[in-house]
């Protein structure tokens, strides 16, 4: 694709005008019609299927670089995950595409109506630094399938990864519809003042708002993908067998993920004081099951959120609460599994989002309570809960918000694509994923059509009070008394 | 009581407590049964049903609206809103089971309406009554705790909402705040779950800019300049007729989807100014400012904007019907223009007016670039009989909707979505768009501990990738691996 025109992609060197003319050139191609045909969009996802597949390796190891990600965590959550969304995509996009028709009252008859999706037009997706391939590549797949020309600019913090998206992505996609331009937060404010007719962002709260407010100047559309503290309620489980798997799949969404690095990675626990200690004991045999090796672990971004997680464990009536862990590696930038009980709720560890190895366990008189403990709190992507009780699940779902609710588990939510992924309230909005992130690119378009016909004259001026009991009647759906009206058999 | 007295301002204290109080209505649980959902519906029917009269009388104060198109575009309207939603809310309250993918078997997942609290609407003054119970009724019908403020420039309809809307809702839930921009800048200020806004481009970024220190989410509807494309090749005087009806039959063009402007063949051009002119001499008769038929503009300040873009220099000459004016009535004739300059006033900006600028081309394929130099319309228009032309148009053309053959009508069909693209505005409402527009779709899946997939979890190996990989790409034969073998 990249050669059609004889052009070779990402070998300019990009300057600030040079980041102008890429998304200038972005435009034309969409005005081109270029990006709207089916044939294109199709092209273009089973490039990046190709770049998934030829370029797994090498992915894998900017992720192992950038985050310390293991190869097989990598794969289950970036590069398998991208996968499954890109086929399930291809296999879709012609139904995703095709208009939907629509019913009409009366009074519009004879009208056929339909809604047609269209793409929006020249797209700004911002990504992060914890999924830095997943969290680019994901939104780009609904930008695509919906025929938007996309531009992408990766976490300047995550930069072997962004290295490689800068470099790889113009191989296989059309270079001239798809950019990557790499940077910190000046580009991206170099960026954010640029005219989009959509800007996806993944990302912090505080940055949020900087894009919303940028955003506001043009009147374009966003879509905020933020975070928030997601809480697991552990409800007391029957057997023995049950608790196990339940820890394992805490242990494996605050740990084995980015080492709690992750949006929908549980942020604390909410126990009866009851079972808490038990709960301990579980999930220190899972920890030494899952992470004695911690080659299995990812690592700390960069030293700045080292610090930043370090600085939360300094307050001693925090630090008093640890009860496992707590040891550092500056150098590795590796902070083990931790576990604390109890830390006063007041202090930043319980109120910011952790985002990172540390789990805070905070116990309750009955479960019930915790209803009443995240109701008072802003609303997070995601609240998980592992209990059998189904009126609790029923008081669950009704009486909190959140972006989702997922029972006994943890994470999956992500693969599943017949759900919308996104936030409420401090956690974000707009929705994708499946069909969700065509959706979230297209325009949808109602399409009403009329011919010539049939004419009803009292639709018209001059007035008068005839034309009026005309349209009482075909408002109420009252035909009869409609064709008695029309006729003068009726006032 | 609410809104403004003498010796009480609304400030940014009131709007503190106004959204606190509605933060602990909401909090208590009262706006989310079906029972309190359909009791507020019931009583909007009741109020458009009873005070019929007294609205038709506001609209009739603030823009000399002909009491058919309060009856038509207003009232009927809003009363249709209101039952549709009667008609479907425990439809559309009940969850929706969804499939759940392969990768989480087995799994169930459903995804559940939720209101998103307590919402802000700020409405516009062209259909004073229908902007404001609209998206209100969207707002309730979601299950939301809601202040609606009216526009200040319809002050007979404002005043009649904050006195009569009390007498008909839940008035701890649902509050009316009336004012100008001192009372919609401290509105703005609080945080809200949700803001709707409908009026114009201007006004919609501050709404959106405040909107974003609180990470509120916003529908804007808004306006732009709406094309009408007329083919040679249709029924002329049913075309003609309903570009009418669309443009001065809908508040003598003060409509964010009445035809802004028309383009044609040159060679057509002359029919259709000849047989616009023969239909406006029909409805409006030969002095159209003395018409009962035509609403009035509203008030000075959009006059002068309109009788600005009629006196620019080589525009006022290119009037070829109408063009009369009485500043006292603040009434416009319906005027026609032919081939104004591209750059004037009048092609530039919106007009939301009675002015309809004929603007004419070699061949009907040269206007998509004429209408895509503009931004985003809320609606297209095109009439003919081309399949083919009306094939490209759909495809050429972005606009929040679009209608063939009429104008205007789209807006009342409750199954399709309404609202703007690019300039035009974010989101959509009407009927279950509506609910849609104020619900948080919440995602809900649920598992059990009947399999176990350890190829989830460390110590990492080969193997556990291999079956992670078939896993995810929804291999039956790794599923079976995946919940079956032990690590």
């Amino acid at each position: 694709m990249a050669l059609i025109t004889g052009k070779k992609c990402g070998d300019e060197e990009m300057g600030p005008l040079g980041l102008e003319t890429e998304v200038a050139e972005a435009r034309t191609t969409f005005d081109s019609g270029k990006t709207k045909g089916f044939e294109w969009r199709k092209s273009q996802l089973q490039a990046l299927l190709r770049l998934l597949q030829e370029k797994e390796e090498d992915m894998l190891k900017v992720l192992k670089e950038d985050l310390g990600k293991h190869r097989v965590e990598a794969y289950r959550d970036e590069v398998g995950a991208l996968t499954k969304s890109v086929d399930n995509a291809l296999l879709n996009l012609k139904k995703w595409m095709a208009p939907e028709k629509v019913s009409l009252p009366l009074v519009a008859v004879p009208t056929v109506a339909e809604i047609v999706p269209e793409p929006l037009g020249v797209v700004l997706v911002i990504s992060s630094w914890n999924f830095p391939i997943g969290l680019s590549l994901e939104p780009m797949i609904g930008a695509i399938a919906a025929g938007n020309a996309a531009v992408l600019k990766p976490s300047e913090l995550a930069p072997a990864t962004s290295e490689f998206l800068a470099a790889e992505v113009p191989k296989y996609l059309d270079c001239e519809a798809i950019k990557v331009i790499q940077g910190g937060p000046q580009v991206a404010e170099q960026l954010l003042d640029l005219k989009w007719d959509k800007i996806f962002f993944t990302g912090s709260a505080q940055v949020g708002r900087i894009v919303m407010t940028a955003a506001a100047k043009h009147l374009t559309p966003v879509t905020l993908e933020l975070g928030g503290k997601c809480p697991a309620i552990f409800d007391s489980l029957k057997s023995s067998r049950d608790q196990r798997m339940a820890v394992g799949r805490v242990a494996g969404a605050k740990w084995g993920s980015c080492l709690g690095q992750a949006c929908i990675g549980i942020d604390y626990l909410l126990v009866t004081d009851e079972y808490a200690p038990t709960l301990i004991e579980l999930l220190k045999g899972v920890i030494k099951e899952f992470f004695s090796n911690s080659e299995h672990l990812a690592r700390i971004v960069n030293k700045h959120h080292f610090q930043r997680l370090c600085n939360l464990l300094q307050d001693e009536s925090v630090a008093a609460s640890v009860v496992h862990g707590g040891s550092v590696n500056a150098e590795e930038l590796f902070i083990e599994p931790t576990i604390l009980l109890n830390p006063p709720l007041d202090k930043e560890i319980m109120t910011e989002e952790i985002f990172g190895p540390l789990l805070p366990i905070i116990t309750l008189k009955k479960i019930e309570d915790s209803i009443e403990f995240l109701r008072a709190r802003p609303k997070p992507l995601v609240i998980y809960a592992f209990t059998h009780d189904e009126k609790f699940k029923q008081r669950i779902v009704d009486d909190t918000s959140s972006g989702c609710v997922m029972f006994n588990d943890t994470l999956i939510q992500y693969l599943c694509d017949t759900i919308p992924f996104g936030g409420v309230g401090q956690s974000g909005f707009g929705q994708y994923h499946g069909k969700f992130s065509f959706d979230n690119f297209s325009n949808r378009k109602p399409v009403g059509r009329r011919n010539f016909l049939i004419e009803f004259s009292f639709r018209y001026p001059p007035w008068n009070e005839k034309k009026l009991q005309l349209l009482r009647h075909i408002y109420r759906f009252d035909y009869i008394g409609f064709v008695l009206c029309f006729l003068g058999l009726k006032r | 009581m609410e809104g403004k007295t003498s010796n009480e301002v609304f400030n940014r204290e009131k709007a503190e407590a106004t959204v606190k109080e509605l933060r602990q209505s909401f909090r208590a649980g009262k706006t989310k049964t079906y029972e309190w959902r359909a009791a507020q519906l019931e009583g909007i029917a009741r109020l458009i049903k009873e005070k019929e009269s007294e609205i038709t009388q506001a609209l009739r104060s603030d823009l000399a609206k002909p009491e058919m198109e309060s009856y038509l575009h207003e009232i009927s309207l809003a009363k249709s809103a209101c039952l549709f939603a009667l008609k479907n809310l425990k439809k559309w309250m009940k969850p929706e089971k969804v499939p759940a993918a392969i990768t989480t078997f087995p799994s169930s997942a459903q995804i559940v309406s939720e209101p998103l609290g307590v919402v802000l609407v700020i409405s516009a003054w062209n259909y004073p009554f229908l902007l404001s119970i609209d998206p209100v009724i969207g707002a309730i019908v979601a299950g939301n705790a809601v202040v609606l403020k009216p526009s200040e420039i319809a002050p007979a309809t404002s005043e009649l909402f904050a006195k009569i809307l009390p007498e008909y809702v839940d008035s701890s839930c649902i509050k009316v705040v009336e004012g100008g921009v001192p009372e919609t800048t401290a509105l703005l200020e609080q945080k809200w779950d949700k803001i709707f806004y409908t009026g114009n481009g201007k006004v919609g970024r501050i709404v959106m800019a405040a909107a974003a220190k609180n990470l509120t989410p916003v529908s804007l509807e808004l306006g732009g300049k709406s094309p009408v494309l007329v083919d040679s090749d249709v029924n002329l005087k049913v075309a003609v007729k309903r570009i009418a009806v669309g443009k001065w039959g809908c508040n003598n063009g003060q409509a964010c989807i009445a035809p802004d402007y028309i383009i044609t063949t040159k060679s057509f051009a002359p029919q259709l100014v000849e047989a616009l002119k023969v239909t406006l001499e029909r409805f409006y008769g030969k002095n159209p400012l003395e018409s009962a038929d035509l609403s009035r503009i509203v008030n000075l300040n959009h006059f002068k904007h309109l009788t600005d873009m009629l006196d620019e220099e080589n525009v006022s000459d290119k009037i070829v019907c109408g063009g009369q004016t009485d500043e006292k009535q603040l009434k416009i004739a319906p005027t026609l223009l032919l081939d104004v300059p591209h750059d004037s006033l009048i092609m530039k900006n919106e007009i939301f007016g009675p002015l309809l600028p004929i603007v004419t081309v070699d061949k009907l394929e040269d206007s998509f670039e004429i209408i895509n130099s503009k931004s985003k319309p809320l609606a297209a228009y095109i009439f003919t009989k081309n399949k083919k032309l009306e094939q490209e148009f759909l495809s050429n053309v972005s606009a929040g909707g679009i209608l063939v053959n009429d104008v205007a009508l789209h807006l009342a069909n409750l199954y399709l979505p309404f609202g703007g693209v690019g300039e035009s505005g974010i989101g959509a409402y009407h009927g279950k768009f509506s609910f849609d527009a104020f619900s948080h779709k919440k995602a809900v899946l649920s598992r059990g501990f009947a399999g176990e997939a350890g190829a989830r979890y460390p110590p990492y190996t080969p193997e556990k990738q291999w079956i992670l990989k078939g896993l995810i790409n929804g291999s039956i034969v790794a599923l079976f691996l995946a919940l079956f073998k032990r690590f």
